[in-house]
């Protein structure tokens, strides 16, 4: 994929750190020279609600949201929630999902089931499916919270047009200068996956 | 993207081309989408910008007021229900006009992301006749605000600059600039800022003239260099084409799904221009409105005698987006991904974080099984599973009062168990319109209890200081407002301070409260589990070998606890803090840290 015209869509849990993905990944895109718009929701979903936030990339972006069928790729942290937003990828889109399971408050009570098949549900639609374990990856490389920079380094390989270098530069501009070493290793172990 | 440019939210934006517009005073009540604009200007130098969280936004308006008729640039942000309380210093500071700039942000939630109702501000805004400017990104953010104050000199006049969520809460990139500050003299004038009849009967005078130059300016006629940011942008052959009015996040959608259409797009939405509006309909094919929420152009349109379809095609409910515009107008369904097999999504709303305080109120309300008023906050959610301990919510401060509505209602009505209605409110919220109310439960003989959630802190909209605190928003130290006392001074005596995680302790309060026949305050302390000095030490665990899987601890409805396919009840360490809330309900005393 290439970023004169990518929709790139995060969803997660609120508090699961969607909004930093979204700030590094505006960060890359400004670096490589594109226009860039973030659409985020702030406010009352963020109480470990369905949370969803929008990147978009490319020569001239207009609106900052991306709706049903529009995304060139997802990335999410939580794999419910890559079922939940599955209607927003384009025919044959991205996932790249973690396995982490969270359950819904539905579900601590008993008033509905987690569903078994996620994962395979998601691969029978067409989409092209990368699932894995991205919160244990992200704890190997000393913080739990680093997800977000996992799911972003396995995307930074699939993006052709822009260098690693600039994934790089960006990063140091995004996170706090204490906590680089930890999201660097969780870039690099996204990328090499 | 230019080195020089960053990538910027839209509610920063605002505050940005509030500086760089030289805005002295900025006074707001939080409130979302609008709470980021009022943070980012308190990151400014005090030396430069005096700002503050007001109690409510009619007082925020009115601090808003002063400053500006004292002679500096001033701002309020507020959310549009916000709006409804500080309608009333709208409405007569359009009589008055301004000294020195004056803006009125106000940011509507189409789609309720994090509101109680889906109003459209423009109304307001033509009731009181303020102009409304409408960004669609944060470049026009700043744009639009430092135009605002120059419209609001030159015209006399407050004016709103409307956001909605989508522009709130999306970034974009812009190219900050220098600030200047123009400051004015004051000049005592009670003919102006007075407002009696005699002197309001000769302002609304001012105001009619000031809407007709307000108009003409819309149409094109500058006046001291302001000029209205309202384009067009022609299609080719665009006789034969579509042609879109609008305005705001709704030309963003628009300009993805009309590709080959023709433009005219509104930075002004109140008044609107006559004269472009007639010039474009006249150079294009079908006219076709795209605006959100209610038909505030469409309806203009159609008394202009224009034919121009707007709600025909698009819902006045919730947002609009590409995919709803373009299925709308070319019945198109979007091409999208489809899970391969039917998998039943459980929903996902937001829940009370894990320590979070109101869990244990809600917890002991439910079970009790009392009436409950509620109100706007985080503990609104005490009206969902499985608590469902809330009964009704209509807006700031109203639990109190309906709460004692409700009990004098069934003591007219004969109804023996009246005493059984409590209100419940959050320390913010009571002290934004609580405070009046309670002091009708007191004045008017009510036996209404009103329980005050006392977190310290304004929870919902992510953490801002109030006067119930002791800290300013740029957390200097100052008085508290000492709850106690208040209510005491109001006329109320029968007031319990209790810690609501004793959960035994809490329900005898609220027990002993509403069975006696007088008014009553119940104040539940304990501190937002999401600030930084909340500290409970991690997370705890249950011995399997002790847990007998009664689910007890699970009717907390805590995100922590989960039961296992296996029936096995676990607690998620990546989510418990440790608050211990769980451990008493435990029969086998199976929960630890």
């Amino acid at each position: 994929m290439k970023s004169d015209n990518l929709n790139i869509l995060i969803v997660g849990v609120g508090g699961q750190g969607t909004l930093l993905a979204s700030k590094f990944l505006g960060a890359v895109a400004g670096m490589a020279g594109r226009d860039v718009k973030v659409s985020e929701v702030h406010g009352m979903s963020q109480r470990g609600g369905s949370v969803i936030t929008c990147v978009k990339i490319g020569e001239k972006v207009y609106s900052p949201v991306i709706d049903l069928g529009e995304a060139d790729v997802m990335l999410s942290f939580e794999q419910l929630e890559a079922a939940r937003w599955i209607g927003y990828l384009k025919k044959g889109g991205k996932v790249i999902t973690s396995t982490q399971k969270i359950e819904p408050m539905s579900v601590v009570l008993g008033q509905a089931v987690y569903p078994a098949n996620v994962i395979e549900g998601l691969e029978k639609s067409g989409a092209d499916v990368t699932a894995f374990d991205a919160f244990s990856v992200a704890e190997e490389c000393g913080s739990g919270k680093a997800v977000n920079i996992v799911l972003c380094g396995v995307l930074s390989k699939l993006v052709e047009d822009i260098p690693e270098e600039i994934w790089r530069e960006a990063l140091k501009k995004t996170v706090p200068a204490k906590l680089l070493d930890i999201n660097m290793k969780a870039f690099e172990a996204g990328r090499n996956r | 993207m230019n080195s020089d440019m960053e990538l910027m939210l839209g509610n920063e934006a605002v505050a940005r081309g509030a500086y760089e517009a030289g805005v002295i005073t900025v006074a707001s009540y939080p409130g979302t989408p609008s709470t980021e604009i009022t943070e980012c200007i308190s990151k400014y130098d005090a030396g430069e910008v005096y700002c503050e969280w007001a109690p409510n936004e009619k007082v925020a308006a009115e601090v808003a007021i002063g400053s500006s008729f004292a002679g500096a640039r001033s701002m309020c942000c507020m959310k549009h229900v916000g709006l409804n309380v500080a309608a009333d210093p709208l409405y007569t500071c359009s009589y008055t006009g301004v000294n020195a700039g004056l803006v009125f942000v106000v940011a509507d939630d189409p789609g309720m992301f994090s509101s109680q109702n889906e109003q459209d501000t423009r109304f307001h805004a033509l009731s009181a006749h303020v102009p409304v400017l409408e960004p669609s990104d944060s470049e026009e953010c700043i744009r639009f605000t430092k135009l605002a104050f120059d419209i609001s000199e030159v015209f006399d006049t407050p004016v709103i600059l409307r956001l909605t969520t989508r522009v709130a809460h999306q970034r974009s990139l812009v190219k900050t600039g220098p600030r200047s500050v123009p400051v004015k003299p004051y000049k005592k004038d009670v003919w102006k800022y007075a407002m009696m009849p005699a002197m309001a009967k000769k302002r609304h005078l001012v105001v009619d003239e000031r809407q007709k130059r307000l108009e003409n300016c819309a149409c094109g006629l500058d006046e001291q260099n302001v000029t209205i940011p309202n384009v067009i942008e022609y299609a080719e052959n665009s006789k034969e084409k579509v042609g879109i009015i609008t305005y705001g996040i709704c030309y963003q959608y628009s300009k993805e799904v009309f590709k080959d259409a023709s433009f005219l797009k509104l930075g002004l939405t109140y008044p609107l221009s006559e004269k472009l509006i007639r010039e474009f309909a006249a150079n294009v094919g079908k006219l076709i409105v795209v605006e959100e929420l209610e038909p505030f152009i469409e309806n203009y349109i159609k008394t202009l005698g224009i034919e121009v379809t707007g709600k025909a095609l698009f819902t006045n409910q919730g947002e609009l987006g590409t995919a709803a515009v373009r299925k709308a107008y070319y019945g198109k369904d979007p091409d999208c991904e489809k899970l391969g097999e039917a998998v039943a999504i459980p929903p996902r709303p937001p829940v009370f974080c894990a320590g979070c305080p109101h869990r244990a109120v809600f917890y002991v309300l439910s079970k009790m099984g009392l009436r409950v008023c509620g109100d706007i906050g985080c503990y609104s959610m005490g009206a969902q599973a499985p608590y469902a301990a809330i009964d009704a919510v209509i807006c700031m401060g109203a639990s109190v009062s309906m709460a004692h509505g409700m009990t004098k209602a069934m003591a007219q009505c004969g109804e023996l168990d009246r005493q059984k209605t409590v209100a419940v409110i959050g320390d913010s919220t009571f002290i934004h319109s609580g405070i009046t109310s309670l002091i009708d439960v007191a004045y008017n003989k009510g036996i209404s209890t009103t329980i005050i959630l006392d977190n310290s802190i304004t929870g919902m909209t992510g953490h801002q200081q109030n006067p119930a605190m002791g800290f300013t928003i740029r957390n200097e130290q100052t008085v508290a407002t000492d709850l106690v006392k208040l209510a005491n001074a109001i006329g109320i005596t029968d007031v319990t301070v209790v810690d609501p995680f004793d959960m035994k302790a809490f329900r005898e309060a609220v027990k002993g409260a509403t069975e006696r026949d007088n008014p009553s305050v119940i104040i539940a302390q304990r501190p937002c589990a999401l600030l930084k000095y909340v500290k409970y030490g991690g997370p705890a665990h249950i011995d399997t070998e002790k847990c007998i899987r009664c689910g007890s601890c699970m009717r907390l409805g805590c995100p922590a606890i989960n039961k296992k396919e296996d029936g096995s009840i676990v607690i998620d360490p990546s989510q418990c803090v440790g608050c211990g809330l769980c451990f008493g309900l435990c029969p086998k005393s199976a929960i630890s840290k």
